[in-house]
């Protein structure tokens, strides 16, 4: 499939080059090119889902080796493996049921068969730990496969090999219609999350309630705006978050708004912190233990909050959501950028004459994208599904990313 | 980011047609300041930071939006191409074409001859050559320049330029390059003057008054750096086929539109404040651009970003760069801002700091390793110490070999077992070509290289390196470098300038700055003394500096126990710059020797004696060249005088104890003392006291002379 593959290398080059970046764009474009590989991956007759996971780990392992800073790749691939395990156990339990309907009436030696898939269904059901999730996503495909019954079950009068061939076909075209409904779905999640976040920020924010936030995020914007347009009035103040300064563009949308808004310095937080009734901020990345990778200066501002015991109340769409946890040895928890955003170069030029100065370079700059934020700094979080303690996170996790995913890499011996 | 701001400053031009940006990549720099590396392997491959100096270009034109580069080649062209065909050529969004000429000797030629193959037509195009770093976004650029374009159709050229202030001391750059001294109308960004190699010690450059009258202010720099990233529209490659006689783009082709006035074509400048653009010239600015890039002013282009396909890298701690399998002994110390490329494997007690290690490399135990660049498939045996060196690919260190600062090992060289390659060394295994052209802009002659490469290769089996120039088991040339180049060698090479050179420098700044301003040194008394005499001011000053130039010479030669001819040699240098008699040098000599007696402590005068005693019969030698005839001999005593009366008066009352001393080693002949004396008999009173003082010991050598006879 050369068409994909210059797909995938194309978006391979992007996240290289850094030339996507955001976690809502890669996860959406991330998202966008699995679908099109699935499409177009060409099935063989027997362990389609095996062969479907295959490819899609293979790209995965090079997507997330792209560029291991932005998680929600991984996290993505992550999710659409998930659902074509899904979508094949759900195929798998529907043909069992139409199988055992054939067993009742022909009395078969397909047993031994019947009994394997039936074990290894059970198995995944108590790998699973049970939750409401689970238990709502399960349903619609149930309903799906008991649909497609009687479909099999009306050509099972020929012969025992076609009828097996012909099921096959048609589950495997089957598995990549709903793998790819899914994914759809997944997507349109995506694309809707700030939306489906901003919904619930009335019963966050109260009136004449004073908010503070560092630099800027999309979900901040649309959820401040979104509490403003039901009528909420309420105050803003915006630390600036050096060195991009994004604080500075959020400001001045909130005012086009028509919000209160005091801007001030990163390190006027812990001064402001009294005044303030609650944080809300966003992320780069929510990991499985409930901590946080954020934009710089946040773990300053969640202990200025504890420190008063204001609320921090961080905002992530579920595709921000990674199964990992922050001391494992694939997440990179951080990206140093140039240091030019901090420092002119030509203005210190002199202090980097490496040709008089004797010894190392003196002077270092650093200038990390990231902060670490722990989880028991963080009160509350809300996604696209609601308000979450930080301990829940790992029951979300097994919601939504099965086990078997979790590392990306392939063994090189197998 | 640069690449989101591009697209949307694109769509501000929508009412011309779509031209796709164009660039010529010069992948040569017609020098031959990378040799004996060059000889081998063009220019542009060679890597920094263990990706090659091209790939850094070309990632960073194809970040900027260019869509079709030309990459012109001369030397080396083959393996410029091939490797272009590897990676670059087959990119959908992004064409690289490969011109290649072999009988281009300087980007003027190069020009011509891309103007011939007529790939450029009309419109702007980025002129760059292949070895520059940067990630500058170039829009903006851009549209200054559409813009005066569109306004005046004879600016035909931006040049980008960057902040960079040269060092005090060396009149250079970071970059080692030459201070630049540019005058740039404020208000236009017009480039009025451009001077690039003017002399550091003369510090003065004269302007035509013409500018001043055509612009109302003009701003004077040399705190700028020239990046060498030129927008050019289509005249300047007509420029350079009209006046065939333009070599080199800066001196002829700038100088000359500057200059000449042609046709009233002019330059602008653009000047970048925080994004970076550096391009590597030498092998000073080879050390500095690495460094920069390994403390990430040139992000995104750096080490753990792929940008090239580079391998895939992770960044550490205090800046330590890993990429994957490598095998690190536990004890290795890996100090900060540290490369180390796949596969390399480290030994036990080794030290590394502020270092690449390219890929493959195998370094053993017990080494010391501190500002080397070690390319790729390097073997260091245990126990070698390197400082500041650069080794090329497959270069060999047996154990405990030595390298010292500035050193350049090229492709394959084998350092003997436990040899020390002398600092700023050049070690090839091609011999060095027999002194071809002095023009030392153009690198000719890489094609019929070649040969003697496949000589080398094929003739010669291990036996013929039996009697290395560099050790036992040695393989290789050390390439011999010549007087002059001798004293340029600490300007750009990859060891920082040794201390003592800068204290030297340094003191040469300040006395030029001292010239006719306070003086608070031992002179000041003199000044005073002889402001009466008629004396030409200006001789006087040139006879002062001379004389505290010698004074410094001669006493780091006694700190650093130089060899007495090597002082020697210095000092000739000296008398010629300064065009002095004989006898000033014996007398400055003389001058410094004193002071140094004077200078080490004494407490008594017989103690002085002693010193001078010590001090004379050590450095006694230095005289004799100068010391020719009875009236230098003369000139010595007056000066030993001169000393007495002024700033070493200790010396007074034991004046002829030294001159008998002097004496003794053969220093001062009787005869001189003699003539000396008799000269003094008409002069006054005052002048005659030491005479008097010495009256016996002239009493004793006439009747010891009358005896001989």
């Amino acid at each position: 499939m050369p068409d994909t593959h210059a797909l995938v290398n194309d978006f391979l080059n992007k996240l290289k080059k850094r030339k996507i970046e955001g976690s809502k764009a890669t996860a959406k474009l991330t998202a966008e090119l699995l679908r099109s590989v699935i499409s177009q991956q060409r099935l063989p007759h027997t362990n389609q889902a095996g062969a479907l996971i295959h490819a899609i780990k293979a790209i995965g392992e090079q997507l997330t080796a792209a560029n291991s800073v932005e998680v929600a790749v991984g996290n993505i691939v992550r999710r659409v493996l998930h659902i074509i395990r899904e979508e094949d156990v759900s195929l798998t339990t529907a043909s069992i049921g139409g199988l055992s309907l054939q067993g009742l009436s022909d009395d078969e030696e397909d047993n031994p068969l019947v009994s394997a898939a039936a074990a290894a269904a059970a198995a995944r059901t108590t790998l699973r730990p049970p939750s409401l999730q689970t238990l709502l996503e399960d349903m619609p495909p149930h309903s799906a496969a008991a649909a497609a019954i009687p479909h099999s079950s009306s050509s099972a009068g020929d012969s025992e090999d076609k009828t097996k061939s012909t099921d096959k076909n048609s589950r495997s075209r089957k598995l990549k219609h709903n793998v790819i409904e899914t994914v759809n779905e997944l997507i349109q999640e995506i694309a809707t999350c700030h939306e489906q976040i901003a919904e619930q920020a009335v019963e966050h924010i109260h009136q004449n309630e004073v908010i503070l936030t560092l630099g800027s995020s999309g979900t901040v914007i649309k959820f401040l705006c979104a509490a403003k347009e039901k009528k909420r009035s309420f105050r803003v103040f915006v630390a600036e978050g050096a060195p991009r300064y994004q604080g500075h563009t959020l400001a001045k949308e909130l005012v086009s708004r028509g919000l209160q808004t005091t801007v001030i310095t990163d390190s006027a937080v812990f001064a402001m912190i009294s005044r303030v009734n609650m944080v809300i901020v966003g992320a780069h990345a929510v990991m499985a233990n409930g901590g946080v990778i954020a934009p710089v200066g946040l773990n300053m501002v969640a202990l200025a909050a504890q420190r008063h015991a204001v609320p921090f109340v961080v905002l992530a769409g579920i595709h921000k959501l990674c199964p990992l946890y922050p001391h494992n040895p694939e997440v990179l928890l951080n990206e140093l950028k140039s240091p030019s955003e901090l420092l002119d170069f030509g203005e210190l030029s002199d202090c980097m004459d490496f040709s008089t100065g004797t010894g190392p370079p003196l002077l270092h700059v650093a200038n990390p994208a990231f902060d670490y934020v722990p989880p028991k700094l963080v009160s509350l979080f809300i996604t696209d599904t609601g308000g979450h303690n930080p301990s829940y996170m790992y029951r979300l996790i097994a919601d939504y990313y099965s086990a078997d995913d979790l590392v990306l890499q392939q063994r090189p011996t197998c | 980011m640069g690449a989101k701001k591009g697209g949307k400053l694109d769509d501000g031009v929508d009412d011309m047609p779509h031209v796709p940006l164009k660039a010529i990549l010069l992948a040569d720099s017609f020098t031959t300041k990378f040799r004996p590396i060059t000889l081998e392997c063009p220019k542009v491959l060679l890597p920094i930071v263990n990706t090659p100096m091209i790939d850094y270009t070309l990632a960073w034109l194809e970040s900027a939006d260019v869509e079709e580069v030309f990459v012109f080649c001369s030397s080396h062209s083959k393996q410029i191409i091939d490797y272009l065909k590897s990676k670059w050529v087959s990119k959908s969004t992004f064409s690289v074409t490969p011109i290649e000429s072999l009988n281009c000797i300087s980007a003027g030629d190069a020009l011509r001859f891309v103007y011939e193959k007529t790939v450029i037509n009309g419109g702007d195009f980025v002129l760059i050559s292949g070895d520059t770093v940067s990630n500058m976004v170039l829009t903006e650029a851009l549209q200054e320049h559409k813009e005066r374009r569109q306004k005046d159709k004879n600016a035909v050229m931006t040049m980008v330029i960057k902040q960079s202030k040269p060092s005090q001391i060396t009149g250079q750059t970071r970059l080692g390059t030459d201070e630049l001294f540019m005058a740039i109308n404020p208000a236009t960004k017009q480039l009025l003057y451009y001077d690039e190699n003017s002399d550091n010690l003369k510090r003065n450059l004269t302007l035509d008054k013409t500018f001043l009258a055509e612009s109302p202010s003009i701003s004077l720099h040399n705190d700028k750096q020239d990046c060498y990233i030129d927008i050019c529209s289509f005249e300047v490659l007509s420029l350079f086929t009209d006046n065939f006689d333009y070599q080199h783009l800066r001196r002829h082709f700038v100088k000359g539109l500057l200059v000449d006035d042609i046709m009233g074509y002019k330059i602008f400048t653009h000047e970048i404040h925080s994004d970076y653009a550096a391009r590597i010239d030498n092998f000073r600015s080879y050390d500095s651009i690495s460094k920069d890039i390994i403390q990430r002013w040139t992000y995104p282009f750096v080490p753990d970003v792929q940008f090239s396909m580079n391998n895939p890298t992770n960044l550490g701690r205090r800046g330590i760069y890993q990429a994957s399998d490598i095998s690190l002994s536990r004890s290795a110390e890996i100090g900060p801002f540290t490369y180390i490329g796949k596969g390399s494997s480290i030994g036990g007690n080794t030290v590394i700091s502020n270092s690449v290690i390219g890929d493959g490399c195998k370094i053993g135990g017990n080494c010391f390793i501190d500002g080397c660049y070690i390319w790729n498939n390097v073997t260091i045996e245990d126990g070698c110490n390197l400082k500041q060196a650069i080794l090329c690919d497959g270069a060999v260190m047996r154990s405990r070999s030595v390298l010292e600062p500035g050193v350049v090992l090229s492709f394959n060289v084998v350092v003997g077992q436990e040899f020390v390659v002398p600092a700023y060394s050049k070690v090839s295994l091609l011999p060095q070509p027999v002194e071809e052209d002095s023009d030392e802009e153009l690198e000719y002659a890489d094609n019929n290289n070649s040969g003697i490469i496949h000589a080398i290769e094929n003739g010669n089996s291990s036996s013929e390196w039996e009697s290395s120039e560099i050790g036992v088991g040695g393989r290789g040339f050390i390439w011999s470098i010549s007087e002059v180049d001798q004293e340029e060698e600490w300007r750009h090479s990859v060891a920082p300038i040794p201390e003592s050179k800068l204290i030297e420098l340094a003191q040469m700044a300040l006395e030029n700055l001292e010239i006719g301003t306070e003086d608070n040194n031992v002179f000041a008394t003199m000044d005073e003394q002889e402001s009466g005499n008629e004396s030409d001011d200006e001789t006087r000053d040139e006879a002062q500096i001379f004389e505290k130039e010698i004074e410094a010479t001669f006493l780091r030669g006694v700190h650093e126990n130089v060899k007495e001819d090597h002082i020697i040699l210095e000092v000739n240098s000296l008398r010629l710059s300064y065009n002095v008699a004989l006898e000033t040098c014996a007398s400055a000599l003389f001058y410094s020797m004193m002071k140094l007696a004077l200078d080490t402590p004494h407490n008594s005068a017989a103690v002085l004696v002693k010193n001078v005693k010590d001090v004379v019969s050590r450095w006694g030698k230095l005289l004799k060249p100068y010391v020719q005839g009875v009236d230098d001999e003369i000139e010595v005593i007056m000066k030993f005088e001169e000393i007495c009366v002024e700033d070493g008066k200790e010396f007074a009352p034991l004046f002829v104890q030294i001159l008998h001393l002097l004496y003794d080693i053969d220093i001062i002949q009787e005869e001189a003392i003699l003539n000396w004396a008799n000269e003094k008999e008409g002069a006054d009173e005052a002048d005659k006291v030491f005479v008097k003082q010495a009256e016996k010991f002239i009493q004793w050598l006439n009747e010891a002379s009358e005896e001989e006879d």
